[in-house]
């Protein structure tokens, strides 16, 4: 460690075309260094820290408008809830034939919407990506926000709320027991295990980080909250051990969920006979279509946050690229699973396929399709371009967009498969009642929970990161000095 | 440094996770058990406006249960049984009893008596009697009795509720109701004991009866083309 000065502030443009002259390179894998400047260990204790450590009363007024305004749209969550216990599902405008709509679009694209963090913190994990650790704390805890958001949808969706035990193998006096031979128990299994496993892996990798925060701690309460959380972390080489076992092993748990969870919700559909949604693509391509999804989400979340926490060294633009890439590769696999849908209702002859699908996207409902596909297919397209994708407003509009595309696709499946069923006389243009709200009211729930996060948790995986930094390599000597010197 | 936390809080990550399962379990089984009707209805045995005594009338004095309770093999209800039912003996019979004060009030005055209903099953559940004292075609006629479900009311002074009417005790007897069949005409027999030519006649039987609703594998296709149908409904059979 030859070189363990404070570090100087340098002004970092976010332009990635002049960012080569100044930021350091790595001098022992001759890669540019993943957190930009000279920037030592204490500085990302610091940056990170300094969001959790202000003073109650000294949030920032920004913030708390922030958070007074999530607030409202959770308030409105918690109405519209006890609204639709009271009056049950009438409020919306599911009916037949169209019996799933809002409710399962919105619990299909919660559940989707986790998917990036789970692949983030666990899969870029296993495979040694390193530049994960820049933006999964972020990622895992959209995960467990969004998986919240998608329970609560479906499990406001089955009408009777207060007989959702039904869902689970306890026994009862009516001897009432699940149906393992449907999806939609499969459902139940693979999002709990998902919340679950979800939950514990975030956890497991905050507890060096609270422990850190507890021992800055200056006032009794932040000592006492960021110590009960900590669980007694004293940092010894055996706890670190233990640690990176734990932490491997939930990786190992994780890895699978990522390709089974939303397999699982895509039996939902696939495994009913229905033109449209019995189809054996469905996997893969939802799969496909919730990393897509969970990584336009983690954009639009991560670009405000890191510039308004002043993370900018920390979560790059080199970050923000490679999430772009994949968001390019998820983007264009979905229209392949698009296209290839078209291929199979064709190539099988069936003329109830052939007719779903020409009616999906050029019968009544044509315009949620083209939604879909402009969203989903042509707009990631731009990510082609090296320019386009290192820009923070281009990726933020691209992965709003890609956010409206993947609920419109829930939207497309759901409803145009079954607004035209066998008997002409049910056909049926559906219309939303009073859903928006329902939506709305999750989106107040997942900004609140998420600014709550924001406020109290190390946003950032504080430890893992410090070994990223050059310093962190024990042949290390120094920013210059490996190379011969700049 | 001080420490932040004693000692003992050690033990609560071990104390929360035994509190979170123990807990569980035990919220699981006090519902299965107390919450259930085997433990909230079985003996329930209001008072009555009159306390009239099965054991008296039906036990003594053997009169028919379909004397006053003449609707069972006809509609969904047995019945509880008009004023005019029991003034049928009681203008001749113990006409001044003062326990007798309500009937005679009801019979002057046009009222009914506020009979407390006991066996009850909710409202969502739907139940025939007719279909369940008389089941069955031709030489395959058989009944559930009385005795089957209200126990022995010709021994009850005051009559209370022997069996819990809970949804899994009824598909207790739908998934193998051959153990509960009796001859048609001894629908009413408290006494009636089945022997083992019976039981083998009951087991043909069962398989004849047509449950309501269509669960899956409450009906089977022989080999010969005859369908087999088990007396396990569907959801659909009694949820209307």
């Amino acid at each position: 460690m030859a070189n363990t000065a404070p570090s100087t502030s340098i002004a970092l443009p976010d332009d990635p075309n002049v960012r080569g002259d100044i930021v350091l390179e790595d001098p022992i894998e001759g890669r540019e260094a993943l957190v930009r400047g000279d920037r030592d260990f204490h500085y990302i204790t610091e940056a990170v820290c300094k969001g959790n450590e202000a003073p109650l009363l000294k949030t920032p007024s920004s913030f708390v408008f922030g958070l007074l305004l999530a607030f409202a749209g959770f308030l409105l969550f918690g109405g519209y809830v006890g609204w639709l216990f009271w009056e049950g599902p009438g409020i919306w405008g599911n009916n037949n034939p169209v019996s799933w709509a809002w409710d399962i679009v919105n619990f299909v694209f919660w559940v989707g919407i986790g998917h990036a963090g789970t692949l983030i913190s666990a899969i870029l994990y296993l495979f040694r990506q390193k530049w994960r650790m820049g933006v999964n704390r972020y990622a895992e805890a959209m995960t467990i926000f969004a998986v919240i958001c998608a329970a609560s949808c479906v499990v406001l969706h089955t009408g009777r709320i207060w007989l959702d035990y039904f869902l689970f193998p306890i026994p009862n006096q009516m001897q009432l027991w699940p149906n393992f031979r449907s999806p939609l128990e499969w459902d139940v299994f693979a999002v709990n295990t998902y919340f679950t496993v979800s939950l514990l892996f975030w956890f497991t990798g905050l507890v060096p980080d609270f422990a850190t925060l507890r021992d800055r701690a200056t006032v009794k309460w932040r000592q006492l909250f960021y110590g009960a959380l900590a669980l007694g972390w004293r940092g010894s080489a055996r706890h670190w051990v233990t640690y990176e076992k734990a932490y491997q092993i939930l990786a190992a748990f994780s890895a699978p969920l990522v390709l089974s969870v939303h397999s699982v919700v895509s039996f939902d559909f696939a495994v009913s006979q229905l033109p449209g949604w019995h189809t054996t693509i469905f996997p893969p391509y939802f799969v496909a279509g919730a990393i897509f999804g969970g990584f336009a989400m983690v954009q639009n979340l991560i670009i405000p946050a890191r510039a308004w926490l002043g993370l900018k060294d920390i979560i790059t633009i080199r970050h923000i690229e490679n999430m772009n890439k994949i968001i390019l590769l998820t983007g264009s696999l979905v229209g392949y699973a698009y296209g290839m849908e078209f291929f199979v209702a064709a190539y099988s002859g069936n003329e109830y396929e052939g007719f779903t699908f020409i009616n999906r996207s050029f019968g009544p409902y044509w315009w949620a399709y083209w939604i879909m596909i402009s969203c989903n297919v042509l707009s990631p397209q731009v990510f082609w371009f090296k320019k386009l994708r290192t820009n923070v407003y281009v990726a933020w509009v691209v992965a709003a967009l890609v956010n409206t595309g993947m609920w419109f696709e829930r939207f497309v499946i759901c409803v145009t498969s079954l607004h035209r069923d066998a008997l002409p006389s049910s056909w049926e243009y559906f219309v939303p009642r009073t859903e928006v709200l329902f939506l709305a009211g999750t989106f107040g729930l997942f900004l609140f929970l998420f600014l709550l996060f924001i406020r109290f948790f190390p946003v950032i995986a504080i430890s893992e990161v410090k070994t990223i930094l050059p310093q962190a390599n024990p042949h290390w000597e120094g920013y210059g000095h490996a190379k011969g010197g700049h | 440094m001080a420490q932040i936390f004693r000692r003992w809080t050690n033990t609560l990550p071990q104390v929360g996770t035994a509190a979170v399962l123990g807990g569980g379990a035990l919220a699981t089984f006090v519902v299965w058990y107390w919450f259930a009707p085997a433990h909230t209805d079985v003996g329930y045995a209001p008072v009555q406006p009159v306390p009239y005594s099965h054991k008296l009338h039906a036990g003594e004095m053997q009169i028919d249960c379909r004397y006053c309770h003449h609707n069972v093999e006809k509609s969904a209800h047995a019945g509880v049984p008009s004023t005019q039912v029991c003034m049928n003996c009681h203008r001749h019979v113990r006409k001044d009893s003062t326990l007798l004060k309500p009937l005679r009030d009801s019979w002057d005055n046009g009222t009914s008596v506020g009979w407390k209903r006991i066996h009850k099953v909710p409202d969502y559940a739907y139940f025939n009697h007719s279909a369940h004292v008389q089941l069955g075609v031709g030489k395959d006629r058989a009944a559930i009795g009385c005795v089957t479900c209200h126990g022995r009311v010709d021994e009850m002074a005051v009559v209370e509720q022997q069996e819990p009417l809970s949804m899994g005790w009824c598909l207790d007897c739908h998934d193998a109701p051959a153990a509960n069949l009796r001859p048609a005409d001894k629908t009413t027999d408290m006494l009636w004991r089945a022997d083992d030519e019976w039981r083998l006649k009951a087991i043909e039987i069962a398989k004849t009866l047509n449950p309501p609703g269509n669960r899956s594998q409450a009906f089977k296709w022989r080999e010969d083309g005859t369908l087999e149908t088990r007396a396990t409904a569907s959801c659909n059979g009694c949820h209307r």
